[in-house]
């Protein structure tokens, strides 16, 4: 752990005595100045590197996992060992597969690294969610899609997939809450994004704005993010609303 | 009949012909199983024809139906499709040419009626508008409402409204087949009885070749031409038009297949324009009609309820027809009269009237 931490946040240090603010000086809890004075140079960049990390890991993982349930949904066989292997990487604690990954040539203490170890995380996730949303497309449905003259790719593409989106999403969304939450931990690989703010604040002792600020900002990502998706899927799944009227 | 509107002559539609269909020698093995599911059928359906593959539990009607479509490959024999052997065809070529219907229906649930019935026109790459004047055609033929039911989504339809918008979907592109496995079998029996009605007059417009798959002996009479009643192991058990397998079951299964009450049954083919009908005299108004469309077996049940008292029948006009009795219908019986059951044509039209006394019964 020490390398890691070796790499502690360059944030500067706003609270404490020296401070010309007098609720800095005085350690309080939260100080709306400091938030208002960091914004730009401090908060404002680190959302947007976690905004930035959170995209990337979910989409590579997406189109891996989305990859790997075709393959599975065609092959059976292939469900199993990529259930295992994805199951393992989202059991390992997240700290110990950043320590895992670090010393790997051409990891270190990179971005590469910590996008490495997100995506991994959302493997497990987005792979079952898909699977099982093709999986559960009625039989009836498959073989009037058959009957209908579709080939293999045409059911897939204009039945399959459509009627597995609902399931698609709820995976995605699950991804990218856990992403979001796991990207501030990744702080203390590449040092960027909400987790760096957080971090620094953990190393000073007392002063606590930054964490709750970066913390709170984080919650509300998450929770914007998991928003706009239900909304995605509101869109592009109008059926799922449609009840006997 | 033809001088009606008809989907074929005015729908912009693909294959405008009827198409004969045989089966030669048609062989099934499922892998791993120890028996075929059909050992070796032999059937021919003309064009035009619904062909009710009928029986037990098991016996292999499915197995028979989604041969002819390649859902299934055959395992011997052939089966030849106006003339021409299905193995010709690519099989989603060949599934695009034949009307599918299922007992679950099998709509798309995330796709509008008016989607779900343009599926196989968009394979097939019409044009936008041929295609929105397709759907739009099939919607008016189920009787449906446009703009009503054409947005809606499956779950918004009722379990008829979903069979119909399934025989519409397999009728889009006008193939000159249609299977249909059980297709009204999850429909309570009033719906049924309305959907087989609805389906023999769309038939009478359509004229499909049909292939009509079903375990009730009773909507086999009525909804086939020709009957094919296969028995457990695959094997046909006779393959005759309805009033033939009612008047002579080919053997044992058969007539218990039919069942006890075949006689009855037969009086079911036939309408009361069928027979020749007592000629009024003396009997005034006041006795209970009956419509000259009726068929003899309700005649006879209405007969039946009201102890025996003559009925007087009437036609769509309300003309006076004539007079039937029970001794009447005794002696139409007796007379082996019925032996060709109705005319199918005549049936399916919902039988044009014919003045009584003019011509004798067939
Ligand atoms: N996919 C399959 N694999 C193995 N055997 C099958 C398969 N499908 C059907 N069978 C067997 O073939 C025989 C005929 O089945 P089929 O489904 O054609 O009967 P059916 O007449 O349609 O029966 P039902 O009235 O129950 O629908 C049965 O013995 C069945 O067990
Ligand atoms: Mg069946």
């Amino acid at each position: 752990m020490t390398v890691v931490f070796a790499a502690a946040p360059v944030i500067p240090n706003f609270g404490g005595g020296s401070s010309q603010f007098a609720c800095e000086r005085a350690n309080r809890l939260f100080c709306p100045n400091w938030v208002s004075r960091n914004w730009a140079t401090v908060l404002w960049p680190a959302l947007r590197q976690h905004v930035e990390l959170t995209l990337i890991a979910v989409a590579i993982g997406f189109v891996l996992s989305t990859a790997l349930a075709l393959t599975a949904y065609r092959r059976h066989w292939v469900e199993r060992p990529v259930l295992i292997i994805t199951a393992i990487l989202y059991t390992i604690p997240s700290l110990a597969l950043f320590e895992l990954l670090e010393p790997l040539p051409g990891f270190g203490l990179s971005r590469t690294t910590a996008e490495v170890a997100l995506v991994s995380y959302t493997l497990l996730i987005l792979f079952r969610n898909t699977l099982t949303g093709l999986r559960e497309v009625p039989a009836e449905v498959r073989d009037a899609a058959r009957g209908m003259g579709m080939s293999d790719r045409q059911s897939l593409l204009r039945v399959e997939l459509p009627l597995a989106l609902p399931a698609i999403i709820a995976g995605l969304r699950i991804a990218t809450v856990t992403v979001i939450s796991l990207a501030t931990v990744a702080s203390l690989i590449d040092n960027e994004g909400l987790g760096s703010p957080i971090l620094a604040a953990i190393s000073n002792e007392v002063f606590k704005t930054e964490l709750i600020v970066a913390g709170g900002m984080a919650v509300l990502l998450a929770l914007l993010a998991d928003g706009l998706l239900v909304l995605l899927q509101r869109r592009l799944t109008p059926w799922t609303r449609a009840r006997a009227v | 009949m033809f001088s009606d509107h008809s989907a074929q002559e005015e729908g912009p539609s693909a294959f405008p012909q009827a198409a004969a269909l045989e089966l030669r020698n048609v062989r099934k093995q499922y892998p791993g199983q120890r028996e075929p599911a059909i050992p070796g059928l032999s059937l021919s359906v003309e064009a035009g024809e619904v062909c009710v593959l009928v029986g037990p539990s098991g016996s292999g009607k499915t197995t028979a139906m989604r041969l002819i479509n390649r859902m299934i490959p055959l395992s011997g024999g052939d089966i030849l499709l106006g003339g021409r052997s299905i193995l010709d065809h690519e099989p989603t070529e060949l599934r695009k040419q034949i009307g599918y219907v299922i007992q679950q229906t099998g709509l798309f649930p995330h796709l509008t009626v008016n989607e779900n019935i343009a599926t196989v026109p968009r394979l097939l790459g019409w044009e936008r508008r041929r295609t929105e004047d397709r759907v739009r055609e099939l919607l008016e033929l189920i009787g449906m409402d446009l703009d009503d039911i054409g947005p809606r989504y499956p779950a918004q339809l009722s379990g008829g409204q979903r069979q119909r918008v399934g025989v519409a979907r397999a009728l889009a592109a006008d193939p000159p087949l249609m299977l249909m496995d059980e297709p009204f079998g999850a429909v309570d029996p009033i719906n049924r009885a309305r959907l087989q009605d609805e389906f023999l007059r769309l038939q009478e417009r359509v004229r499909k070749t049909v292939v009509f798959v079903t375990h009730d002996i009773d909507e086999a009479i009525k909804m086939g031409d020709k009957i094919a009643i296969l028995r457990q192991g695959g094997t046909l058990a006779q393959f005759a038009s309805p009033a033939e397998i009612l008047i002579e079951p080919a053997d044992e299964f058969v007539a218990e297949f039919v069942g006890q009450d075949r006689a009855l049954k037969r009086l079911g083919l036939a309408t009361l324009a069928d027979i020749e009908l007592v000629t009024p005299n003396g009997t005034g108004p006041g006795t209970d009609r009956v419509a000259l469309s009726a068929t003899v077996r309700d005649a006879l049940s209405q007969l039946i309820a009201g102890g025996g008292a003559p009925l007087t029948v009437v036609d769509a006009d309300d003309h006076v027809a004539g007079i039937v009795t029970l001794e009447l219908l005794g002696r139409v019986l007796g007379d082996g009269a019925l032996a060709n059951g109705a005319d199918p044509q005549v049936r399916a039209a919902g039988a044009e009237p014919r003045p009584a006394g003019q011509e004798s019964p067939a």
